[in-house]
């Protein structure tokens, strides 16, 4: 069982100044994580002021159902990686666990939408390059350069939450964690929530150019 | 640790909203608002975040500390696109630097052959 002696590291005092250590060092990780996403963000608003014409044509041959779809996926794994964290703090272990495994199913939900996507994506010629679909401007290109990059790196950061939360399951499994400890399970939430914050970003951004034209 | 434990009605709330605002903002992208487009859907953006970081990743219940460290990755992105922004849009605008166009148009400088690529604005003289 977790008991507060076996979880309290030698370096800290007392739990919550271990916890709040935790949580200060997650929130730097994610500082650095969000000037790693800004500057593909930076990139992609220098390059629609240059060519916002070009950037709307490009967006209208996304796929708003994929893309709305997914982002509904992600917000509600968002609210059931919450109330995991709520069942740890009040001791409920078993529905923790079945938070846990309710969120590694919408990941996985989400990567298979976005699979879909990619596939179809491929197929209309939408892949930057000698065959990328000759009546779109060149400058669309740019457009779908940064959504093959973007989108990309949000779904390896997808990926990597579906391992942490694999992870997590498994410790809680094994008993690793309760109302006195439950530290890894907050911060894997805060990793799962600001991947949900980018693509909360990237739905109108890659989506909703121009859609009334 | 915290003392207190957040009702669970309030991630029901949270995530209602959040649905709520995605349909808003997928609803609001099929008018032709103008410039008021782009307006919306990053307000709508904004928003959710808030929700998400206030609620779901608990910054309401934060002391200033853990805010610190929770703003300092957005204030050093918005500085990265205020510098870089500062460049990009005026660029040909504050060109040239250091002569007023009153004083170019009485004394209009030498036209050099422009063999460079960078176009009529060449011609100008560089700062010195």
């Amino acid at each position: 069982m977790a008991d507060a002696h076996v979880a309290l590291q030698e370096q800290f005092d007392e739990m919550p100044q271990q916890k709040e250590a935790a949580t200060l060092g997650m929130w730097t990780f994610l500082a650095t994580e969000v000037l790693f996403f800004g500057a593909m963000f930076l990139s992609y608003i220098v390059y629609r002021q240059t060519y916002p014409r070009a950037f709307a044509e490009a967006s209208h041959h996304t796929i708003v159902l994929f893309g709305t779809v997914n982002t509904a996926i992600l917000l509600t794994s968002s609210f059931t990686m919450a109330l995991a964290v709520h069942a740890a703090r009040e001791n409920n272990i078993k529905w923790l666990f079945r938070f846990l495994a309710i969120t590694i199913a919408f990941a996985l939900a989400f990567l298979a939408v976005k699979g879909l996507e990619y596939r179809d994506d491929v197929r209309e010629h939408l892949w930057p390059g000698p065959h990328f679909r000759p009546e779109l401007p060149p400058q669309a290109q740019i457009f779908w350069v940064l959504y093959w990059i973007m989108t990309g790196v949000h779904a390896i950061h997808v990926t990597v939450g579906v391992g942490l939360l694999s992870t997590m399951a498994w410790m809680t499994s094994r008993r690793k964690f309760s109302a006195t400890y439950y530290t890894p399970i907050e911060m894997t939430g805060l990793y799962w929530h600001f991947v949900d914050i980018i693509w909360i970003y990237l739905y109108p951004l890659l989506y909703l150019i121009h859609r009334y034209a | 640790m915290h003392s207190t434990n957040i009702p669970r009605k309030i991630y029901w709330r949270v995530w209602i909203a959040l649905l709520a605002l995605l349909l808003l903002t997928w609803g609001l992208a099929q008018i032709n608002l103008g410039p008021f487009n782009n307006v919306a859907a990053l307000c709508i953006s904004i928003t959710k975040m808030l929700l998400v970081v206030l609620f779901f990743m608990h910054g309401r219940y934060e002391k200033l500390l853990t805010w610190i460290f929770i703003a300092a990755g957005l204030i050093w992105f918005l500085i990265m696109v205020d510098l870089t922004l500062s460049d990009y849009l005026t660029r040909g605008e504050v060109r040239p630097t250091n002569r007023s166009w009153q004083h170019l148009e009485k004394n209009p400088p030498a036209l050099q052959p422009n063999t460079n690529a960078e176009g009529p604005r060449a011609a100008y003289p560089a700062r010195n």
